[in-house]
């Protein structure tokens, strides 16, 4: 059904596509805005930011989220910053160098264009957040201030204390609450989307399910906009939000959206580590402690069990410091996640379950006293002493890695729409920008730059030509999609079997983490792709989920995620394992420098791999859009 | 340890709820407070017994989505913090612990221990916004704001919305979440233009929603998980004299 995919790159050189592209798109005139209808699921950075702008354009949208408020979406929790080319520092820095550093963090497997167009829009908003009162941090003389973050040799983070993703969002949030009370958008809380509904080969709109009444609702659109984060909780413990899922971006690639790169997945090295089994999250502690903390387990792993000041100095493994001796403790984050899971697989890690390693903060002590700490990291410390219980001005604090971002996601064309027409996506939910790997600061960016800057230009251009097309919510496509959400809500009440969700989640969870985690090779994704079709035929014909359909009922709303996430996993298996060789995130055992480095196949794997759905049970149909690099050069990595 | 639970379960908002008790056994001390109420619901569901509704999303205190009393406090014993972010170590082993949601008229029950706090939003719907078009903005550092100013604003924005400062309030008064609010943007030269509109409006609807009038208790304060002064009290107050006087003046 689809042939080769075309990503609708414009001609012309890197620095004026955008441009001369924006020049040539089809308007939408201010008198026939407000005929249309713009369906946006997501309500954090990407959604909240292109409801908003989409409503003060003129557009009619209806803006859905599934939490009580579109304040809570998880954007909120985002701690860093947001990067912009601004060059506020003088220290050198350009759009050109936030591109390249961007494409080149991402491994080489993003489009030269779309990051150009990221970094180029980068700039502006930060000028809009400002104007919305974002309180960005300042200097004495009133101007922004900026740090360096991730290890770029540029300071271009703009932040808000550890709260930029909080402040970015309220920002969003308060233009969105002033379009609702302006009538433009209609704002949908406590809504899940169930499925899209595809009419004439375009998405004109979608089915949801009330989380608070139960009742199943259709919704028709000229447009519908995907802004549905990421799908990192198919791990079960991630740093994301309890509620985020995969469910709206799956159920589109149900209805033929294709999606790209679902292996490519970031794991963030330093997260507290799980404690217990009944633990539902992982929280992230900011990287910027290994700038002082040094990472380190015991040299045997009989010591694992001892309390760290009993191990003596000759016998504890500096293994960062001893593998990358010009980057020690701040390898990147790839790096230092798979040696910490070296060293754990080889039964040296610490803490309960010898998940974790120490980040030892005694010789930083010493040489800056206790209070530089302090100043420093103060308020991580106690976010870990809340956690653990343990003071870590005394105690090493323990780290492990856990994931917390997703780069795979819906496939996308230049103007962020997938290859159903009509079908947009935005923001984490799409693949588009960062490759292999993406950089600190840059996933608010991302966001913010889809929905303030680019699906603004980019939707008129498709809306443009639907003018008098929105079907009626009555139309035979709506009522065949709402009965088959009625039969599926039905078929997971009807299983009625013995085991809970949760237990069913943490399985799939361990084993993706254990087989398409940190590190993969062909044997273990092999073996996950015929455990996770075991695993969810167990959820049907076991999993136990009490109450009905219409009502409040929270298990049941688990119960589609992680139903969802079951089919998911297999995706995302499958993918990984035809992505056969290492690149950022990805990195594939078999495909590894001498040292033991990501090693890149640029001449066979230079592409996005995107997935098209067939018949349940019949494996996908994978699609392969090139990567063509003019501007940039390929480079291997190395940070011996 | 071991735990007797009195949490309070209703139906929906119609029907009439009331305290029951569970117990919880062998949770470690490591477990925190939200996990330990979802062990207790997988042990409801083996037994065949309804889960407790209860709300969280981030689970790290910063959406604002949990919302619980805890033997009579808003988030428990552990502040500043979120439900979220308490660990069962903070209790003595045996203890009973009373669960009940936050208890303001404005935020109606809709079961169990979740309630419904979209009167929150309309608060900011009302206002609590600069108007701002996408496109439109200057550029970023073309108007200096004083590091003190933006401090303080950061400071009163880091409000996260949970509404526990009208849980805590004897009268169920939301002026900490509206004063954080008016602060936040007062204190911004892009805020000044809508100041007077924006602090009328919002109090305005504030009052509609049916929370009551702030008495000076500082309950609020003392819950905050955003350590949110009531300072901006005084701050919400100074900005609404101003702007009825100038309204009044101007009529």
């Amino acid at each position: 059904m689809i042939g080769t995919l075309h990503a609708k790159i414009p001609h012309g050189p890197l620095d004026q596509k955008w441009r001369s592209h924006r020049d040539h798109l089809r308007l939408v005139s201010p008198n026939n805005r407000r005929k249309f209808e713009v369906i946006v699921v997501g309500s954090g950075l990407a959604g909240g930011s292109a409801a908003a702008t989409l409503g003060e354009l003129g557009y009619r949208v209806k803006c859905f989220c599934f939490q009580d408020s579109p304040r809570r979406a998880h954007s909120v929790a985002a701690q860093g910053g947001i990067n912009a080319a601004k060059n506020y520092q003088n220290d050198g820095d350009s759009v050109y160098r936030l591109f390249y550093d961007t494409i080149k963090g991402g491994d080489f497997r993003s489009r030269e264009a779309n990051v150009y167009r990221l970094a180029e829009v980068s700039n502006q908003i930060i000028d809009q957040c400002v104007e919305q009162g974002v309180p960005f941090a300042r200097e004495y003389g009133g101007l922004l201030a900026n740090r360096s973050f991730g290890g770029a040799q540029v300071s271009r983070t703009f932040y808000a204390r550890g709260q930029t993703g909080q402040q970015l969002l309220l920002g969003c949030y308060q233009a969105l609450c002033r379009q609702i009370a302006a009538g433009t958008v209609q704002m949908f809380p406590y809504t899940e989307m169930l499925d899209l509904v595809v009419v004439d080969g375009h998405a004109k709109g979608i089915i949801t399910r009330s989380l608070r009444s139960g009742k199943i609702d259709r919704h028709a659109g000229d447009a519908v906009v995907l802004a549905t984060g990421g799908y990192g909780n198919v791990y079960y413990l991630s740093t994301n939000a309890r509620g985020s899922n995969v469910t709206a971006t799956y159920r589109a690639y149900k209805r033929g959206a294709l999606f790209a790169n679902p292996c490519l997945t970031q794991i963030h090295p330093t997260c507290i580590p799980v404690s217990g089994e009944h633990q539902a999250k992982l929280t992230l502690m900011s990287e910027s402690l290994r700038n002082d903390g040094r990472v380190w387990v015991p040299k045997r792993k009989e010591d694992r069990q001892k309390a760290p000041n009993q191990i003596p100095e000759k016998e504890r493994d500096y293994y960062l410091e001893r593998k990358y001796p010009s980057y020690g403790n701040l390898a990147p984050r790839d790096i230092s996640s798979r040696a910490a899971k070296e060293v754990c697989d080889e039964g040296r890690g610490v803490g309960p379950g010898g998940r974790g390693v120490y980040l030892d903060f005694a010789d930083a002590i010493k040489r800056l006293g206790e209070d530089t700490i302090r100043d420093r990291y103060g308020n991580l410390f106690e976010v870990y002493e809340k956690i653990t219980g343990e003071d870590a001005y005394k105690v090493p604090m323990r780290i492990y890695p856990a994931v917390h971002y997703t780069m795979g996601g819906l496939w996308v064309d230049y103007d962020l729409m997938s290859n159903v027409p009509g079908l947009f996506v935005i923001g984490e939910a799409n693949f588009s920008d960062h490759g292999a790997n993406r950089l600190g600061a840059s996933a608010l960016m991302q966001g913010l730059a889809d929905g303030y800057f680019i699906l603004p230009y980019t939707l008129p251009n498709y809306l443009a030509g639907q003018m008098a097309k929105r079907p009626s919510p009555d139309s035979p496509e709506f009522k065949k999609a709402e009965g088959e959400v009625r039969a599926r809500i039905q078929k997971i009440l009807d299983v009625d079997g013995k085991r809970s969700l949760d237990s069913i989640h943490r399985e799939l969870g361990l084993l993706i983490w254990d087989k398409c985690g940190m590190s993969r090779h062909a044997k273990g994704l092999r073996e996950a792709l015929v455990k996770v079709p075991k695993l969810r035929e167990q959820f049907w014909s076991n999993v136990r989920v009490l109450g009905n359909g219409e009502d409040f009922n929270q298990s049941l709303e688990r119960a589609g995620r992680v139903a969802d996430f079951l089919e998911f996993a297999e995706l995302m298996c499958t993918d990984a394992l035809e992505r056969n060789e290492s690149c950022g995130a990805h990195f594939r055992e078999e495909h590894q420098t001498p040292e033991g480095e990501a090693l890149r196949d640029d001449e066979n794997h230079a592409a996005v791999f995107a997935w098209e759905f067939q018949d349940d049970g019949q494996p996908p149909k994978l699609h392969r859009e090139p990567l063509h690099f003019e501007t940039v050069h390929l480079t291997q990595r190395s940070y011996k | 340890m071991n735990f007797r639970l009195r949490i309070w379960r209703q139906k929906n908002r119609q029907a009439h709820g009331k305290l029951v008790d569970y117990d919880v056994r062998d949770i470690s001390p490591n477990t925190s407070f939200l996990e330990m109420l979802d062990i207790l619901n997988e042990n409801l569901l083996q037994r065949g017994e309804e889960p407790i509704a209860f709300d969280s999303d981030c689970r790290e205190g910063i959406c604002g989505t949990c919302s619980l009393t805890i033997n009579g406090e808003a988030h428990g014993p552990d502040h500043p913090g979120a439900v979220c972010e308490l660990y069962m170590r903070k209790f003595r082993d045996g203890a009973t612990i009373t669960i009940e949601p936050f208890r303001v008229g404005a935020f109606p029950i809709v079961k169990d221990l979740v309630i419904d706090r979209t009167a929150l939003d309309r608060i900011v719907q009302a206002g609590g916004f600069i108007s701002a078009r996408a496109g439109s903005a200057p550029e970023a550092n073309s108007i200096p704001v004083p590091k003190h100013d933006a401090d303080l604003a950061m400071e009163a924005a880091a409000c996260i919305g949970c509404g526990a400062c009208a849980a805590a309030c004897p009268n169920g008064s939301a002026m900490l979440f509206t004063s954080a609010k008016v602060s936040h943007l007062a204190l911004l030269p892009q805020g000044h233009p809508e100041r007077e509109s924006r602090v009328l409006k919002m109090v305005q609807v504030m009052d509609a929603e049916g929370f009551g009038n702030c008495t000076n208790t500082y309950e609020c304060e003392a819950v905050c998980p955003a350590e949110i002064s009531a300072s901006v009290i005084a701050k919400l107050n100074r900005e609404y004299a101003r702007a009825a006087l100038q309204r009044g003046a101007g009529e």
